[in-house]
C-alpha cells in the first residue's frame, strides 16, 4: 500500500510496479513454504508412524521378555510371507507359513535363506505387519532381522524368529500377516 | 491515465515478425496462442500413444508390443495429457482471456510469462526423448511406472524415470511461474470498479487454481527430488532397506495429485456458467454460491488425498476420515450443478457448438462425479481399486470434464480470438462424434472394471474380449474425430465470415466490448465497470 508521500512522487506505472513486487515477494515466500513443508513431511510421517504404528512397522530390537500372561481364551492366526527385492540373488522363504497361537504364548518359526550367487552377499530383512494396527502387538524376542545377514556363495541358513503376540491385541484382530522383504544391505 | 497508456502503446507498436515474434513475445495474446497450439499438438501426441495401447488391447494376447513398451506408453500418455495438454490449454485461455475479462492491458509480468511458456517444449522433449534414445540402444525407454512414479518400481526403473523427473521439475516451474503471474494480474490489474465479487467465473476458477498450484507443485517437486536422490545419491526416503517407507511417497504424491485434479478442472468450471448464460440469454444463477463453492472445493481438495490408496493399509479411523471428507466435496459440486441447471431454466436457449459441448459436459462430468462417489466408498473401493472402473471414472472427469470443457471454451472464444466464425456444421458434427464415441469408449470400461479387469496390463482374460473390442473401435473413432476440431480451428484462423465484437447474441462481459479479433494491445483506454 503506497503511502500518501509516495503517491506524490511516483507515477501510476511505478506504483503498480511496487505493488506487484510486494505481492510477488509474498507469493515466493508461499512457494518456499510449501517446498519446506514437503521435506518437513518426511520426519512428520516417521514420527506419526512410529507413535501409532500405522504403517505396519514392527519394533526392530528385541523385547525383554515381560511376564505376559497367556490368554487361553483367544486364538490368533499368524501368517508369514517373504519376498526378495531385486539386486539380491537369494532364495528366501518361511518353513511354516502360518501358526495358531494364544496371545502371550512364545512361538519360534524358521525362515530359510540361500545365496544362489557365487559371491558373498549381505542382506537386510525388513518386516511389515498387516493389519498395521496390530504391528505394535507383535513382540519379537529374537529375529534374524535385527542384524544384517551375510551369506557365502551357495550357503543356506535356517534363521529363527522368536515372538509372541501381546495380549492387548485389539479384540477384532484374529489374523495377522508378518511379511519379510530381504533387501541388499545398505553399505 | 489514458495518456500514459497511449504512450506505452506506441512504444511497443513495432514488434518483430516471423519466428522472433514468437520467441521474444511478451504479448499475452501471442503467448496464449502459443500455449493453446502447444496443448493441441501434445493432445495428439498423447492421443497417438493411447491409440497404440487401445490397439494392443483390441484382442487378448500380445500382438503389437511388449509389456515394457505398453507400460511406457501408459505413463507418458498420462503425463503428456495432464501436464502438456490440459494444463497448458487452461493456461493458454488464462493468458488470452484474463486480461480481456478484467480490463487489463496485458498480464502483470509479461517476460516471466514468455519464459513460462518456453519451458514447456523442452520438458515435452525430455518426456519423450527416451523413446528415441531406446531406438539407438541407449537406455530402455521412457518411464514405465505409470504417471504416479510409485517406488520401489520407480527406484529400480531405467533412465526414463530420470528424464521424467526432470521434465516434471521443468513443468512444475512453468506452472508456478504462470500462477504467480495470474495472481498478480488478478489482484493488481483489474479495471476500476471490477471488484473481486464482480469478476467473471473463469477468473475466479483460475485464481483458486493458481493458489492450489503454488501450494502443491512444490510438494511434487520435493517428492520427485527425493526419488532422484534415492536413485542416485544413496538416500533412503522411500527405500525400506535404509529405513525409508515407499508408502510415504504415495502420501507426498497424492498430496499434490488430488488438488491437481481440481487444478485441471477449476478453470473449466469457470467456462461453464459463462457459456450457459450466453446461450440461455439470462444472467447466471447464484454467482456468489458458485464462487464460494469453488473455494469450498479448493480447500477440501488438499485434505482428502489418501482416498487414492485406500487399499495400501490404513487404520479404520483414517479410512473413515478420508471417505467422509472425499464425499463432502460432492456438496459444493452439487451447489454448482444446481446453479448451472438453474441458469438454463426457462432461458431462451439455443444450441450452438459451445452450448452443445457445455450441456454434454454437464451430463458427462456428472457421471464422472457420481462414479467418484462410488470409489470414495472404502468398502466398495477395495473391489474397484486399480481396475478399469477407475480408468473409466477419471476419463469421465478429465476427458469429458476437462477436455470437452476446453473444447466448449475454444468454440466459444475462437471467433473472438481469430475474428472469424468457425464452421458451425462441422462444430456440431465434432460434438456428436466426440460425445458418442467417448461414451462408447468408456462405458464398456466401467463394466470391464466391475468384472475385474486390472488397469495397466497389456493382456487380459478371454471374457473381457468383446468390451475391449468395442472400446478400441470407439477410441479410434474418438481420436479421428478430433481431426475435425483441428480442421475447424485452422480454417477459422485463416478466414471465414467476419465475427462481430459481441459474437454471440447473449454474450456479456468486457472481452465482448473489444472488436474481434482484439487489437494487439487490448485496452488503450481502461474500461470502467459499474
Amino acid at each position: 500500500m503506497a503511502s500518501v508521500n509516495e503517491s506524490k512522487v511516483l507515477t501510476a506505472k511505478e506504483q503498480l510496479d511496487l505493488k506487484n513486487q510486494r505481492l510477488i515477494r509474498k507469493l515466493l515466500w508461499m512457494l518456499l513454504g510449501s517446498l519446506l513443508f514437503a521435506f518437513a513431511l518426511v520426519p512428520i510421517y516417521n514420527v506419526l508412524c512410529s507413535m501409532t504404528g500405522l504403517n505396519g512397522k514392527t519394533q526392530n530390537t528385541a523385547t525383554v521378555l515381560a511376564k505376559a500372561k497367556i490368554d487361553n481364551t483367544r486364538w490368533v492366526n499368524v501368517q508369514f510371507t517373504s519376498s526378495v527385492m531385486s539386486g539380491l540373488g537369494w532364495n528366501f522363504y518361511p518353513k511354516t507359513t502360518s501358526v495358531r497361537v494364544h496371545p502371550g504364548q512364545i512361538e519360534t518359526v524358521i525362515f530359510v535363506a540361500k545365496n544362489t550367487t557365487n559371491e558373498v552377499v549381505v542382506g537386510q530383512a525388513i518386516p511389515s505387519v498387516t493389519p498395521g494396527i496390530a504391528a505394535a502387538n507383535l513382540k519379537k524376542i529374537e529375529c534374524f532381522c535385527f542384524i544384517r545377514q551375510s551369506l557365502k556363495p551357495g550357503e543356506e541358513r535356517a534363521m529363527p524368529l522368536r515372538f509372541f503376540v501381546s495380549p492387548d491385541l485389539p479384540k477384532d484382530v484374529s489374523d495377522m500377516t508378518l511379511s519379510y522383504s530381504f533387501f541388499p544391505a545398505v553399505k | 491515465m489514458s495518456t500514459t497508456t497511449v504512450a506505452h502503446h506506441e512504444e511497443h507498436a513495432e514488434h518483430p515478425t516471423g519466428i522472433m515474434r514468437w520467441l521474444t513475445t511478451t504479448n499475452h495474446k501471442d503467448i496464449g496462442t502459443m500455449y493453446l497450439t502447444f496443448a493441441l499438438i501434445m493432445f495428439f501426441v498423447g492421443g497417438a500413444m493411447i491409440l497404440g495401447i487401445r490397439a494392443e488391447l483390441f484382442k487378448p494376447g500380445l500382438q503389437l508390443m511388449n509389456p515394457e513398451f505398453f507400460n511406457q506408453l501408459i505413463g507418458v500418455h498420462a503425463l503428456i495429457m495432464i501436464f502438456a495438454a490440459l494444463m497448458p490449454a487452461a493456461t493458454g485461455f488464462a493468458n488470452w482471456m484474463i486480461p480481456l475479462q478484467i480490463g487489463a492491458p496485458d498480464m502483470a509480468l509479461p517476460r516471466l510469462n514468455n519464459w513460462g511458456f518456453w519451458l514447456l517444449p523442452p520438458s515435452a522433449i525430455l518426456l519423450t526423448l527416451p523413446f528415441t534414445l531406446a531406438l539407438f540402444g541407449i537406455g530402455d525407454g521412457a518411464l514405465a511406472t505409470g504417471w504416479t512414479f510409485y517406488p520401489p518400481l520407480s527406484i529400480q526403473g531405467g533412465i526414463g524415470v530420470d528424464f521424467a523427473i526432470f521434465a516434471v521439475h521443468l513443468l512444475g516451474i512453468s506452472s508456478v511461474l504462470g500462477s504467480i503471474n495470474i495472481i498478480v494480474t488478478v489482484f493488481n490489474m483489474r479495471a476500476p470498479g471490477m471488484t473481486l465479487m464482480k469478476m467473471p467465473m473463469f477468473v475466479w476458477g483460475w485464481l483458486i487454481t493458481a493458489f492450489l498450484l503454488i501450494a502443491t507443485i512444490p510438494v511434487l517437486a520435493g517428492a520427485v527430488t527425493m526419488l532422484l536422490t534415492d536413485r542416485h545419491f544413496g538416500t533412503h526416503f522411500f527405500d525400506a532397506a535404509g529405513g525409508g517407507d515407499p508408502i510415504m511417497f504415495q502420501h507426498l504424491f497424492w498430496f499434490f495429485g488430488h488438488p491437481e485434479v481440481y487444478i485441471l478442472l477449476l478453470p473449466v468450471w469457470g467456462f461453464i456458467p459463462q457459456i450457459l448464460e450466453t446461450f440461455s440469454r439470462k444472467p447466471m444463477y447464484g454467482y456468489k454460491a458458485q464462487v464460494y463453492s469453488f473455494w469450498g472445493v479448493g480447500v477440501l481438495s488438499v485434505v482428502v488425498w489418501a482416498h487414492h490408496f485406500f487399499t495400501s493399509g490404513m487404520p479404520v479411523p483414517a479410512l473413515l476420515y478420508f471417505m467422509y471428507s472425499t464425499m463432502a466435496i460432492s456438496l459444493p459440486l452439487a451447489v454448482m450443478f444446481f446453479c448451472w441447471i438453474k441458469t438454463m431454466w426457462k432461458g431462451s436457449m439455443s444450441f450452438e457448438t459451445p452450448m452443445l459441448f457445455t450441456v454434454g459436459w454437464i451430463i458427462l462430468f456428472g457421471i464422472g462425479g457420481l462414479t467418484g462417489l462410488v470409489l470414495a466408498d472404502v468398502a466398495a473401493d477395495a473391489q474397484y481399486h486399480n481396475s478399469y472402473f477407475i480408468v473409466a471414472h477419471f476419463h469421465y472427469t478429465l476427458f469429458a470434464g476437462g477436455i470437452m470443457g476446453i473444447m466448449a471454451g475454444t468454440y466459444y472464444w475462437l471467433p473472438k480470438m481469430t475474428g472469424h466464425m468457425y464452421n458451425e456444421k462441422l462444430g456440431k458434427l465434432h460434438f456428436w462424434l466426440t460425445a458418442i464415441s467417448f461414451n462408447l469408449t468408456f462405458i464398456p470400461q466401467f463394466f470391464l472394471g466391475l468384472a475385474g479387469m486390472p488397469r495397466r496390463i497389456p493382456d487380459y482374460a478371454l471374457q473381457f474380449a468383446e468390451f475391449n473390442m468395442i472400446s478400441t473401435i470407439a477410441a479410434f473413432t474418438l481420436g479421428l474425430s478430433q481431426l475435425l476440431f483441428v480442421y475447424n480451428i485452422v480454417t477459422c484462423a485463416r478466414g471465414g465470415k467476419k465475427a462481430t465484437a459481441q459474437v454471440w447474441e447473449g454474450a456479456q462481459g468486457l472481452e465482448w466490448t473489444l472488436p474481434s479479433p482484439p487489437p494487439y494491445h487490448s485496452f488503450t483506454e481502461q474500461p470502467t465497470v459499474k
